[in-house]
């Protein structure tokens, strides 16, 4: 699940619509009177299980994805049962989170844990209107596993915060975090002795010195899903511009897509790509490009941390992966050198109504425990939401440079949610990224034609609108 | 006595009808009126009770402009992929057939090319799908640009250049369909009388008289029959479009069609109230394709 970004998002919106099924579904499924819940005294709670967890059994489900389940039985669960060995862990995995586990909700006695994730995830918003999600600001607040001075929630990025926020409530723990950059091989860049840009203008300099090399082309992007382009764009916009861009593009703001550092961004990118990129750019997917830079065809392509797993069978042993940040723009950009776009997902949820919610919440603390988070990006080679949990561990060189950019980026990180709001609004930035980027479209018109479709979102009323 | 034979008479002649029609209005008839309905509402597919809001779905169709972009594909395609279709097969059906030196016969291996014409025909759509894009490949690899790269021109994008790409599925779809009306028009040919070949041979027409004054005007009837097949083809073609081309229809919305529309709205963005009342807008645009046909391909029958 976590490879392939644009199948992520239309998961996204297909789980979107699933909304309403849950709900009626539920709606037939659940009897007339829900039992009293549970609300057997609770443990006494001390600083050493600051949720007074019982001995009463805890039941993990986990997406049996891209990242497999071994990490919850070999690394999570056993970490759980050191320290809390008399209550028994029902571990089970499917590939069918919503199949499996909606009837549990509606007949109401759902297991503590889910990794709501996968392409038939629960939707969070159904589960949520439903006083479905344990509300986890207690987690926040508790102390860490490792360190009794530090909260759970210094330990988190701040953004896995704000999208796990449903109606208020933290309620959904992104565990893994995707890094978005500019990736390119070490080995490549240390061979030619090219050095990572920190202006924009040496970035176009290591374009055209790449170029004239005529070693390979500079930069590519996966042409045929430009939400790979939109991303970069749209980052730097909120590095020249400050957070509050890409804030009001998810809101919806009038002139939020025409907004001078928008346009700054996209002249930029339109310039790129009307000199830098690899041949044929525009028609090849996310597989061909980063195949061809594999290959040492191109050197630079944007994309997120997700990439080095991906391309495992085609990168050769010693390509060193690695990431830069987008690079100082103007002299006075609102956000400093390392500001990141960070988006988290393999998102887990502990169920309100389930019988044993204090020991959900406690297994939640120990997989965010730097050795659980540790092991676990070890084993599935990603970066996860825990600060700091890949110190000192030489995992991949990939998950290396993005962790480290993580570390330097500190609070300022950024992203966005529009796309998986507005598909419509989605779709249109693909066509015209793509345009903007084989010079179909001018930078200014390409965000008058965004604008538009925005608009045309905000006034058509039978869309549902968010706001962040 | 009379009465009972014409009400057993009546009774049989239901029976046996009753399965198709009963048949026929579940899953034809009751979507389509439900459709109708369906495109009056704001459901999202998963809602209860949809509420009614009118024509207001028609109103928003109106200023849809990728729709209306994908409109003007199809009565692109509504006049190109008969057009072109007929024209390639006729010629092939007619060297296969007749086409050869007697006039009677087709030209030398015609046997092997009525079977390569075919192959087309037995692949899945979704097959052919995947297999062009790899022909127009935009770089080294692509089956056309690799001469073409040979030659010192540049990467064509054939799917990926949006004044190229719809010209890039229709070769597609005419790739497809030649196939199965070079096999309708042989069949055709088959039906005509040898004799009226040879009396216009021995009366010293060529082949290209042949062509224009015999067969033709013989084959004409066949002829509208694929017409109308073709041009039900370009009405609600949908696989080749969202399985080949970039981003489904693109890019920029070059390629997209109705059925591609109305799926994406349906499917993608949940809209069923909305996705169905331009379900409704492509029946009426078939509905007057099929009537037009129907006026136009009225002609007595040759009888030989």
């Amino acid at each position: 699940m976590p490879n392939t970004p644009q199948i992520t998002r239309r998961e996204l919106l297909r789980g979107a619509a699933l909304v309403p099924v849950a709900g009626a579904l539920a709606a037939c499924a659940t009897p007339a009177s829900q039992p009293a819940p549970s609300s057997a005294a609770p443990a006494a709670t001390s600083a050493a299980n600051p949720f007074g967890v019982g001995d009463k059994p805890l039941e993990v489900w986990i997406f049996d994805g891209g990242f497999g389940q071994a990490y919850a039985t070999d690394i999570h669960q056993p970490l759980f049962k050191s320290k809390y060995a008399n209550v028994e862990i029902k571990h089970n995995s499917t590939k069918e989170i919503t199949k499996v586990l909606q009837p549990r909700f509606a007949g109401g006695n759902p297991p503590e844990v889910i990794d709501n994730s996968g392409a038939n995830f629960m939707d969070f918003g159904a589960l949520s209107q439903d006083g479905q999600l344990q509300d986890l600001t207690p987690l926040l607040d508790a102390p860490s596993w490792d360190d009794p001075n530090v909260k759970v929630r210094d330990l988190l990025d701040p953004s896995v915060i704000d999208i796990g926020t449903y109606d208020g409530k933290f309620s959904v723990l992104g565990y893994v975090n995707y890094i978005h950059g500019i990736w390119y091989s070490q080995k490549v860049f240390d061979d030619n002795g090219w050095e990572i840009p920190k202006t924009w203008d040496a970035f176009l300099q290591l374009c055209e010195t790449i170029k004239k090399s005529g070693e390979m082309a500079p930069f590519t992007y996966a042409g045929k899903h430009p939400q790979y382009l939109y991303e970069p764009l749209l980052t730097m916009a909120a590095k020249i511009g400050g957070n509050d861009v890409l804030v009001d593009i998810d809101n919806l703001e009038d002139g939020a897509w025409t907004a001078e550092p928008m346009l700054t961004a996209a002249e930029k990118w339109a310039e790129v790509g009307a000199k830098y990129l690899m041949q044929g750019t525009a028609g090849l997917d996310h597989v061909q490009t980063q195949t061809a830079q594999n290959k040492k065809q191109v050197a630079m392509l944007p994309c997120g941390s997700w990439l080095e797993n991906e391309q495992k069978s085609t990168t050769p042993d010693d390509f060193a992966y690695a990431m830069f940040p987008i690079p100082d723009i103007t002299s006075s950009d609102a956000m400093p050198y390392g500001t990141l776009h960070t988006q988290p997902g393999e998102n887990f949820i502990v169920s309100a109504k389930s019988a044993h919610p204090q020991a959900g919440m406690e297994y939640l603390r120990a997989m965010l425990s730097k050795k659980a988070a540790g092991d676990f990006s070890e084993l599935v080679t990603t970066v996860t939401t825990v600060k700091g949990a890949s110190e000192g561990r030489d995992i991949s060189p990939g998950v290396t440079s993005a962790s480290k950019a993580v570390a330097d980026a500190g609070e300022n990180t950024v992203y966005y949610r529009w796309y998986t709001w507005y598909g419509p609004l989605n779709d249109e930035a693909k066509a015209a990224t793509g345009q903007l980027m084989t010079g179909g479209l001018k930078p200014k018109a390409y965000l008058e034609r965004m604008q538009k479709k925005a608009d045309e979102i905000k006034n058509d009323s039978s869309i549902t609108k968010y706001k962040r | 006595m009379v009465l009972f034979n014409r009400y057993r008479r009546g009774l049989f002649i239901t029976s046996f009808l009753a399965a198709p029609v009963i048949l026929y209005l579940v899953y034809v008839i009751s979507p389509y009126v439900q459709a109708f309905y369906i495109a009056m509402t704001d459901w999202r597919g998963v809602t209860a009770v949809p509420n009614f809001i009118g024509l207001d779905n028609f109103q928003r169709l109106l200023g849809d402009s990728v729709f209306w972009k994908a409109v003007t594909h199809n009565i692109a395609l509504l006049v190109l992929l008969p057009v072109i279709t007929i024209v390639i097969a006729l010629f092939f059906a007619f060297l296969l057939n007749v086409g050869g030196k007697q006039g009677v016969s087709g030209i030398r291996g015609s046997g092997f090319y009525r079977v390569v014409f075919f192959f087309p025909q037995v692949l899945a759509v979704t097959i052919v799908a995947v297999l062009f894009q790899q022909v127009f490949r935009p770089d080294g690899s692509g089956m056309l640009n690799a001469p073409l790269m040979v030659f010192g021109l540049g990467p064509v994008g054939f799917l990926s250049d949006p004044d190229l790409a719809f010209w890039s599925v229709l070769g597609v779809l005419v790739w497809q369909a030649v196939g199965f009306y070079v096999v309708l028009f042989s069949a055709g040919l088959a039906g005509i009388p040898k004799d009226m070949f040879e009396a216009a041979q021995i009366d010293g027409a060529g082949r290209i008289t042949l062509f224009f004054r015999v067969t033709l005007p013989l084959l004409w009837d066949t002829v509208q029959v694929a017409w109308v097949y073709l041009g039900i083809l370009a009405m609600d073609v949908f696989a080749i479009v969202w399985v080949m081309t970039d981003q489904q229809g693109g890019p920029d919305w070059s390629t997209t069609v109705m059925a591609a529309e109305i799926y994406r709205n349906a499917f993608e963005y949940f809209r069923f109230g909305y996705a169905s009342a331009l379900g409704v807008v492509m029946f009426f645009f078939t509905l007057g394709f099929a009537v037009l046909s129907l006026r136009l391909s009225r002609r007595e029958r040759i009888e030989y």
